[in-house]
């Protein structure tokens, strides 16, 4: 009696232990419970800086990890009335495209700029879907600041990844399409549609180029998904999933996958760098639009490409091979030693990795099964690496940098843990969600940050508070630091995330730009004391040059303005303190506030339709008397002669 | 009884066992280490324009002002956003006042009316040299933090305020800095 209850308590003592341990989460993350590992305290910051996309949001978020707090919402290829992107007169034209001004854009895949193959945290691209587009975020400033338009382009959707050094940011296309647009009829497409693929150079400054340096392959008119650049030994070469090689134009979810294979088509860029050089590139002239965000004048300007450099890969031998792989393949994934390509046929329950050895191997014997439109079909035998047999549905494969690849899979929602080279599944994690994309830190470069992975879902249905029909996509935190993935956080996100970007954040805090100095401004309407703010009529167009400080503009009483006037509000934020902007709105304009930042000129339009008095008001908490900061236009009848006055605490402006 | 003793130690090392299972999940057995709470003055920024006590600290003649801002606690008022014009006395102004004065104000139980006297001396928005010549004009008194007004008047050519000359002004971030000699002792206290 006795000894059996001392085994008794000790097997319960023993099984508590395990519980407690068990209760931690298998034993990673330095003995840290689950909630510890996520929870980030106040006033203290997060390891990583995530970037993810929002789709049909048109925009990039930019949250903390591991806490899954939301820093920051950038606005890139959608207006947003916050922060006036795409409503006030500096930044209308990063909106502009060869269709003419397009308020709303598909953002997808946001891809870090790299150095030598690591992150390096200089910009953020990041791809537009439905007008082809590609945008560049400067990361000193979390701003949009480029955005170039791709064209004989449809959906863009293999894109904008990088190059090891970003030389070439790429776009290809998810569209056959006739190339150069033509009218004729669809069920002509098999061998009259293409699918342009582009390589737009990145300059040292990050500027992209089309024209110049850039150029363009005219591929067959398969549908082209996702794309990795070769790394280490495969630098040089870039890496396209595509689907729809039976290139069917109607019904796709039938037609597209008749054949047992589609391609992954790896694209030599150093070759065709030398077939450039050798002239056997063709001119083709087009217009596009590429809007330029300048940081001086704080303004966007649009110009316009006219000419592009095309290759054709079937008259140019070595530019272009295809390497078969399961049908409709999604994710094209580039592990960190630039060996495997690893594609996901997502109706498939495997994914496959190919040899880059293989290939070259292969090229060189070559061990061709047969031709597409007079590119090369390696065979598949001959540049596999491996087969890794998992769930249902794979998508997409990122990198730890410790010799694992972890696959997201849509249809058994789930993300499997695999090794490179014995393709042996290490762990497996639900997902619960129909995961999409995952992330890891630098997981698509050469050093991966392999502690965290994020899971982006398509699906939430009941996992959070029910929002009506429509309830944001869920993510889910995965801690992979240890041999088993524990799940330790999961969040709502902005949008539909295609796919995120991370880095540890002090490769990017220390840089982040806290005000614009007012010295350094060059916009062309900026005024930097209050004695120079203005009123100037020029015909029906009035100028009102404008200051604002704690806690006032100046001036704030305007008079003179008639309707039918066009009228231009410039304001300069005299602040140069952090975290100090001033709004601006103007009752019945019909567009968003201004949100100046300190240092910063921003310009709105206003149509005064009615004579009156109309108020004004800084629309950002900016001070004890933010409330008090205001002001007046007068309104007089069209023809009236009430003359421009300006003036604040009724004095002159140059009284103050 | 000794099968007592025996259950006794054997409940004790379940507990303890328990215990060091949690600890072991705890990552030092408590709640996550919290950060000490800071405010906005102990924001690092050497980019912006100085703030009022970012100025006030860089001057020795406002050691003794910066130090009674420190004992009433005020400092994260002094950076906040404002705007703010202070009226800042010199060290001598201090020096002014009746013996053992600051040494009194600055102890912990006077913390209250310490910050009442600094609040004496700032005044809630932007009152450059030019506004506060522009009070006098349009006869309107300054409104201070402390709930009292100060009057603004002209003699000869010297500025003053609340009865003392303005000897200097600085433009702050957040505001005026305007230097005087004399502490501006709230009238009913």
């Amino acid at each position: 009696m006795k000894k059996k209850t001392l085994i008794t308590i000790v097997a319960l003592s023993l099984l508590a232990a395990v519980a407690g341990f068990a209760n931690c989460g298998a034993g990673a993350g330095g003995g840290k419970s689950i909630a510890e590992r996520a929870f980030v305290p106040p006033g203290q910051y997060d390891e990583f800086y995530g970037m993810i996309s929002g789709g049909f949001s048109g925009q990039l978020s930019i949250i903390g990890l591991p806490s899954g707090r939301t820093l920051k919402v950038i606005p890139v290829f959608t207006q947003d009335g916050e922060k006036a992107y795409g409503y006030n007169e500096e930044t209308k034209p990063m909106l502009m495209t060869s269709h003419g001004f397009i308020p709303w854009g598909d953002s997808h895949h946001p891809d870090i700029s790299q150095t030598n193959g690591e992150l390096d945290g200089r910009w953020v691209f990041i791809n537009e879907n439905n007008t082809p587009r590609i945008a560049r975020i400067d990361l000193s400033i979390f701003e949009t600041v480029e955005i170039i338009e791709i064209p004989h382009a449809a959906g863009n959707h293999a894109s904008p990844y990088l190059t090891e050094n970003t030389e070439y940011v790429v776009a290809s296309t998810r569209f056959g399409i006739p190339t150069p647009q033509r009218d004729m009829p669809v069920n002509q497409y098999k061998g009259n549609f293409k699918g342009m693929t582009s390589f737009v150079k990145v300059g040292k400054d990050g500027r992209m180029d089309l024209e110049k340096e850039g150029f363009q392959i005219l591929m067959p008119g398969f549908d082209y998904d996702k794309a990795h650049p070769g790394r280490g030994k495969s630098h040089g070469w870039f890496f396209f999933t595509t689907y729809n090689v039976d290139e069917g134009h109607t019904l796709l979810e039938v037609n597209a996958s008749q054949k047992e294979k589609d391609y992954i088509a790896a694209i030599n860029w150093k070759k065709a760098e030398e077939y450039l050089k050798a002239g056997k590139f063709e001119t083709w002239n087009t217009n596009f639009a590429h809007n330029v965000y300048d940081e001086h004048t704080h303004m966007a300007t649009t110009s316009w490409g006219k000419k592009v450099r095309v290759l054709d890969p079937s008259k140019l031998p070595g530019l272009v091979y295809f390497l078969p792989i399961k049908k409709s393949p999604h994710g094209c994934d580039v592990d960190p030693t630039g060996e495997y390509i690893v594609g996901s046929g997502k109706l498939e329950a495997q994914a496959t990795a190919h040899s880059f050895t293989k290939m070259l191997k292969a090229i060189e014997e070559k061990k061709f099964d047969g031709e597409a439109y007079g590119i090369p079909v390696l065979n598949y035998e001959a540049v596999l690496a491996g087969e890794v047999k998992t769930g249902l549905g794979p998508l997409h494969t990122e990198f730890d940098g410790e010799g694992h690849a972890y696959t997201s899979f849509f249809i058994s929602s789930e993300i499997v843990k695999w090794k490179l080279g014995t393709w042996e599944v290490v762990d497996r994690k639900p997902t619960f969600y129909s995961v999409g994309h995952l992330m890891i830190p630098g997981g698509n470069s050469r050093k991966p940050f392999g502690k965290y992975l994020l899971a982006m879902n398509k699906i939430t249905k009941d996992r959070y508070l029910p929002t009506g029909p429509e309830v944001n996509h869920s993510a889910q935190l995965f801690d992979i630091s240890g041999e088993k993935m524990v799940m330790i956080n999961d969040f709502p996100t902005h949008g539909e995330p295609h796919y995120a970007a991370g880095i540890p954040a002090s490769k990017i805090k220390d840089r982040s730009v806290k005000i614009f100095k007012l010295e350094d401004n060059k916009h062309p309407y900026a005024v930097k004391t209050p004695e120079k703010t203005r009123v100037v009529r020029k015909g029906k167009e009035v100028h009102v040059y404008m200051g604002m400080i704690r806690s006032h503009f100046v001036p704030d009483v305007i008079e003179g303005i008639k309707v039918g006037d066009t009228v231009y509000f410039h304001l300069t934020n005299f602040e140069q303190d952090y975290d100090v902007p001033h709004g601006f709105a103007m009752m019945g304009q019909q567009s968003s506030e201004l949100l100046v930042m300190p240092g910063q000129t921003e310009t709105s339009v206003w149509y005064p339709k009615k004579p009156g008095v109309w108020p004004f008001y800084c629309t950002d908490f900016c001070s004890a008397l933010h409330q008090e900061m205001q002001g007046y236009v007068r309104v007089s009848a069209a023809g009236s002669n009430v003359p421009i006055k300006y003036t604040l605490d009724d004095d002159p402006v140059d009284v103050e | 009884m000794r099968k007592n003793k025996m259950i006794k130690k054997s409940i004790m090392a379940f507990f303890s066992i328990l215990l060091t299972s949690m600890i072991a999940c705890g990552g030092g057995g408590g709640a996550p280490e919290q950060p000490a709470p800071k405010g906005q003055s102990a924001v690092k920024d050497d980019v912006s324009a100085a703030n009022a006590l970012q100025v006030a600290k860089s001057i020795p003649d406002f050691s003794t002002l910066v130090a009674a801002i420190e004992a009433a606690g005020v400092q994260d008022a002094v950076v906040n956003v404002g705007p703010l014009t202070i009226f800042a006395p010199l060290n001598s102004a201090f020096d002014k006042l009746p013996a053992g004065t600051v040494e009194t104000l600055v102890k912990p139980e006077n913390k209250g009316k310490l910050a009442y006297i600094l609040t004496h001396h700032v005044a809630p928005a932007n009152f450059p040299v030019e506004t506060l010549e522009k009070n006098i004009r349009k006869q309107r008194r300054l409104g201070m933090a402390s709930g009292k007004t100060l009057e603004v008047t002209k003699k000869g050519n010297d500025l003053m305020v609340g009865g003392t000359k303005i000897l200097k002004s600085v433009k702050v971030s957040n505001g005026w800095i305007h230097v005087i000699g004399d502490v501006l002792v709230p009238s009913d206290k």
